[in-house]
Order: structure tokens, then C-alpha cells, then sequence
């Protein structure tokens, strides 16, 4: 393994011209954190005073930050929120199991496979080759025009479908490139104690290949929080539909500050969390290499 | 007639353009112990991965009790079942404790109730020596204790021939014995084996036949005493010297 710094050492003092540091003692590391606070509160400070002294800053809280306006408009943004957490969680599972299906099925070796195979391949290119948003517009508004008998027609449903099947291309690719990097030996260890294909990938190669790839798993989790607002060009009272309505009718843009807010409550801990995952995974894995 | 156990009929193979195997003839009859020795590249890993039918072969037959098992419309799953093989490294899932790593197939492959399956599994691992390690995860093992349950999970098939790829390669020296030690058990049990392996002493030891595979061919075989001593082939000759002169026989 070639040699790396810890993370944790970074911060921790000048090293660049000096001779190599001795083991940072307490009152050191004391004195790091002391230093680092200080210096956050001091640019804080700053850049608000610099903010809230400038000449616009007046119109600035007037259109964006305006007290009486946010309780105006937050019981409406909160339920379209909550709307969204809804088609966040109900998506994030179909997309979870469909994506790692065709992952799977484009994983399948032999001739007789080609077929599924082609399929998952052209499936897969053609929706990462298309936007979102165009994707959803074209089922949400086109499928129920076509009136076809026994077929939905809610917009929120074909929304949903377009976010899931076009989150589904990409987090297939995730799934496979997790299965690709399981060690052959592995998928030959397990077919030659008689396994199918289909019981290897299941039992062997999938395991761990979901451990590989949880990190990405979970940036696309962050992304899928924040992309389902796209449904509001379906029409769909989500929270940032909710803002719009709002500020089309006051001229007043705090609403879209209450739904930001309530975006970052979610997803600001949800990427910490990757963060967190994915550095103690890569910790890990070095000190078992080591 | 008595039919060999297992016998290959003018096997080729080829990896794109490069020719790996050239019709291979060779005969293991059962209880018989074949060890297949040649320099690295030499296809001897190819010809292992052939007849457990995890390569596809180019030409030539395979037949195993009598049964070509590269014809076409053979169940590979099924011929996979009456034997074992064992590789390098990697053999274990690493996601799995030692008790689920040699239960699997024959809970999901067998149908063997689980109760069943570890009830077998814990006596395979008591008699060698592993009963400690049933519940640990193949990283907490040694390099030798994931060989050897290994090799104990391709026996809990009940298989009749063996095919073990220089488990030892990958291990360090003082580890090596306690492999082999297994493998010299399953002789005495009346194992049919193939093995290829760097390991000339313990070759010449246990082998009933050695094959020296050149360039993907079986240049030359017949009893250790014959090969090791006087090897008829210059290329034989050459191989051994180098092997000598690294002092590993
Ligand atoms: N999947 C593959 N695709 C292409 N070439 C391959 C493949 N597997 C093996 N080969 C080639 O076939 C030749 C024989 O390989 P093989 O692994 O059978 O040799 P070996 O005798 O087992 O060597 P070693 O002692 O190093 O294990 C090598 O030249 C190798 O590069
Ligand atoms: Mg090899």
C-alpha cells in the first residue's frame, strides 16, 4: 500500500518546512480547535457585518427574509414538504430494488443472455442520455393525453415513474460497477460449487458488491431528496410548487427560503453521513491492507 | 473395460489469438492422484478451470465416468456438483462466516436442510482441526485455515474428484504443510485428485502420475520416480534444473 497521510493530521500544524512533527501532544490539539473556532467566529462576524450593512440589504430582507411572510407561507410549504418526503421514500425503494434488477441482469455472461443483456444496455443509455425534467414533462403530460383505458392518468404517478426510471439508469451503473470490482475468483468459487449464475450474483457477488458501492449509493439518495421538486412542473403542490404560488401572488420570495431550509434539514445530514460511512470504510479498509 | 474416472480426449483451447491448450490427452483413473507441474503461463490453471467446466474447451472431449461432459446441452451446474475445485486465493466469501461459506451450496445447490447442512459441516471441520473456527469471517483466519476450509467446503458436496490450483502458491512457507497435509488425507481416504502445483517435494510424494505441461501441452508424464529422476525431455530437464537451482526440490 503506498503511504497516506491520516486525515486527521492535516489540520494539525505546519509540517511543509519544518522537520517532521513529533506526536501532537494534548494542549496541541487543544490548541488547534481553540484556533479553529476562533477563526469561524471571526469570518462569521465579518461576513455578516459586511452583508447586513450593505446598501441592498434592506430589499434583500424585505423579499427573501421577511418575518411575517414565513408564517405566512411555511404551513403551506411544510405539507407540500411533506409531500415530498413521501415521493422521496416511496421512489428511493422502487429505485433501490429495480436498479440492482438490472444491474443484475446486465451482469448475466453467456450467449443465451445476450437478449436481456441488450436490453438492460439499451435501457440503461437511453435514460442517462435523457433529462429528467423532459422525462418527467413527457410522462406526466403525455401518457395521460393519450387516454389510453385502463392506464393512470395522475400526474404524480407518472411524475414518480419518470424520477424512478430515470434514477433507476444511473443507479444501476452504480450496482454494476460494484459488481465488477467483486474479485473473479469469487464468481468461480461459487459456480464451481454448483451455484447458478443467478444464485452467485445473489448469495456472492451482490453482498459485496452493495458494501463497495454504499457511498455512491448514498450521494444518489442525497440527489434524489432534492430532485423530486422537480414534479412541480407537473403541477404537483410539493413545497417549492407551494413557494411559487406564493410568490406569484405576494411578489414576496420567502417562501422559497422556508422550502430551501427545509431541503438542507434533510439533506445536510444525509451527506454527512456519506461522508462519515465512507471515511470509516476507507479507514477501515486500510488498516485491514496493512 | 474399466472406464477412467476421468479422461480428456485432445482438448484445445485458445484465449483469442494465443493458444493456451493443445490437444491435451490425458487419462486419471479413479483413486488416482495426478499432479500436473510446468512453468507459469504454461496452462495448467486453464486445464483445471476446463474440467470443472468453468472455461469453455475449443475442441476434444471431457469424459467424466465415461460421459463427455463438454458436449453440448450438458447441465454444467450438474457436472459442478460430483466435484471440487479449489483455487489460489479468494476462495472464500469474505461476507460469510466459515459455517455459511461451506453450507451454502449444499443448502442452496443440494437442498439440504440447514440443521443438516452444519451438522456435516461442523464434523468436516472437527476432523481437520478447525472446530474453533466455525463462527469467525475468513479475514479473522490465517492463510492457512482459509485454504483448508477451503477445502472442506468443496468436500461438503460429497464430491469423488478433486482439483486443487497450487493452493499453496499464495501462503506463507510455514503454513504450507498443514495444506498439504489435507490433501495427503484425502489420498489416504482414496480421493481422486488433480493438482497442479509448484510444490515438486510434495509432488513427487503424493502423486501417483505427473504430467509436465509445456506451452499448453503435455510434453511428458508417467510416475514421479520416472519424471523427477529421468525425465526423457530436454524442456522436462530444463524446468527441473531451474527448480533445483532455486532449491525447491
Ligand atoms: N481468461 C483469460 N483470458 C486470456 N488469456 C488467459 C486467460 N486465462 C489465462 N490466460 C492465458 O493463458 C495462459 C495460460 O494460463 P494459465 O493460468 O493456465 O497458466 P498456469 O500454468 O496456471 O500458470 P501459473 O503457474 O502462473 O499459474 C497464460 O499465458 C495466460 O496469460
Ligand atoms: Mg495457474
Amino acid at each position: 500500500m503506498e503511504e497516506q497521510t491520516p486525515i486527521e493530521e492535516v489540520g494539525g500544524g505546519p509540517s511543509l518546512f519544518g522537520p517532521p512533527r513529533a506526536p501532537r501532544r494534548r494542549e496541541e490539539g487543544a490548541r488547534a480547535a481553540l484556533i479553529a473556532f476562533a477563526s469561524s467566529v471571526l469570518f462569521i462576524v465579518v461576513a455578516l457585518w459586511a452583508i447586513l450593512s450593505s446598501d441592498a440589504w434592506p430589499a434583500v430582507q424585505r423579499q427573501f427574509f421577511n418575518w411575517s411572510n414565513f408564517v405566512e407561507v411555511f404551513p403551506d410549504v411544510l405539507s407540500g414538504f411533506w409531500l415530498d418526503i413521501r415521493m422521496f421514500v416511496v421512489a428511493e425503494i422502487i429505485i433501490l430494488i429495480l436498479s440492482l434488477v438490472i444491474a443484475m441482469i446486465r451482469s448475466l455472461r453467456g450467449p443465451a443472455f445476450f437478449p436481456l443483456r441488450a436490453l438492460a444496455v439499451i435501457f440503461i443509455d437511453l435514460i442517462r442520455g435523457i433529462p429528467v425534467i423532459l422525462l418527467i414533462l413527457l410522462l406526466g403530460f403525455g401518457i395521460p393525453a393519450l387516454q389510453l383505458p385502463g392506464v393512470p392518468t395522475g400526474a404524480l404517478f407518472w411524475g414518480l415513474t419518470a424520477l424512478i426510471i430515470s434514477y433507476s439508469a444511473y443507479t444501476a451503473e452504480v450496482y454494476r460497477a460494484g459488481i465488477e470490482s467483486v474479485h473473479e475468483s469469487q464468481r468461480m468459487s461459487a459456480r464451481s460449487l454448483g451455484l447458478t449464475q443467478g444464485q452467485a450474483l445473489w448469495h456472492v457477488i451482490v453482498p459485496q458488491a452493495i458494501r463497495n458501492v454504499i457511498p455512491a449509493l448514498l450521494n444518489g439518495l442525497v440527489s434524489l431528496q432534492k430532485d423530486v421538486a422537480l414534479v412541480l412542473v407537473l403541477g404537483i403542490r410539493e413545497a417549492v410548487r407551494e413557494a411559487d404560488i406564493y410568490a406569484a401572488k405576494t411578489f414576496n420570495y420567502t417562501g422559497y427560503i422556508a422550502a430551501a431550509l427545509l431541503f438542507l434539514l434533510i439533506s445536510v445530514p444525509v451527506a454527512r453521513f456519506a461522508d462519515w460511512y465512507t471515511n470509516r470504510d476507507r479507514r477501515r479498509k486500510q488498516s485491514v491492507s496493512t | 473395460m474399466s472406464t477412467a474416472k476421468l479422461e480428456l480426449q485432445n482438448v484445445s483451447k485458445a484465449f483469442d489469438d494465443k493458444q493456451v491448450l493443445r490437444d491435451v490427452d490425458l487419462a486419471v483413473d479413479h483413486h488416482e492422484v495426478v499432479c500436473l507441474i510446468g512453468s507459469s503461463g504454461s496452462g495448467k490453471s486453464t486445464m483445471l478451470k476446463c474440467i470443472n467446466l468453468l472455461v469453455p474447451i475449443d475442441s476434444g472431449a471431457i469424459l467424466l465416468d465415461g460421459a463427455d461432459i463438454a458436449a453440448p446441452g450438458v447441465n454444467a451446474n450438474q457436472v459442478r456438483e460430483e466435484m471440487g475445485i479449489v483455487f489460489q486465493a479468494f476462495n472464500l466469501f469474505p461476507h460469510m462466516t466459515v459455517l455459511d461459506n461451506i453450507t451454502l451450496s449444499p443448502r442452496k445447490v443440494h437442498g439440504v436442510k440447514r440443521r443438516v447442512a452444519e451438522e456435516t459441516a461442523r464434523e468436516l471441520l472437527a476432523g481437520f482441526g478447525l472446530s474453533d473456527k466455525v463462527d469467525e469471517y475468513p479475514d479473522r483466519l490465517s492463510g492457512g485455515e482459509q485454504q483448508r476450509v477451503a477445502v472442506i467446503r468443496a468436500l461438503a458436496t460429497e464430491p469423488d474428484l478433486m482439483l486443487f490450483d497450487e493452493v499453496t502458491s499464495a501462503l506463507d512457507p510455514e503454513l504450507v504443510a498443514e495444506v498439504l497435509n489435507v490433501i495427503r488425507a484425502l489420498k489416504d481416504d482414496g480421493m481422486t485428485m488433480v493438482i497442479a502445483t509448484h510444490e515438486m517435494g510434495f509432488a513427487r510424494d503424493v502423486a501417483d502420475q505427473v504430467c509436465f505441461l509445456d506451452e499448453g501441452r503435455i510434453l511428458e508424464h508417467g510416475p514421479p520416480g520416472q519424471i523427477f529422476s529421468s525425465p526423457s525431455e530436454a524442456r522436462t530437464q530444463q524446468f527441473l534444473q531451474r527448480i533445483i537451482d532455486a532449491g525447491r526440490l
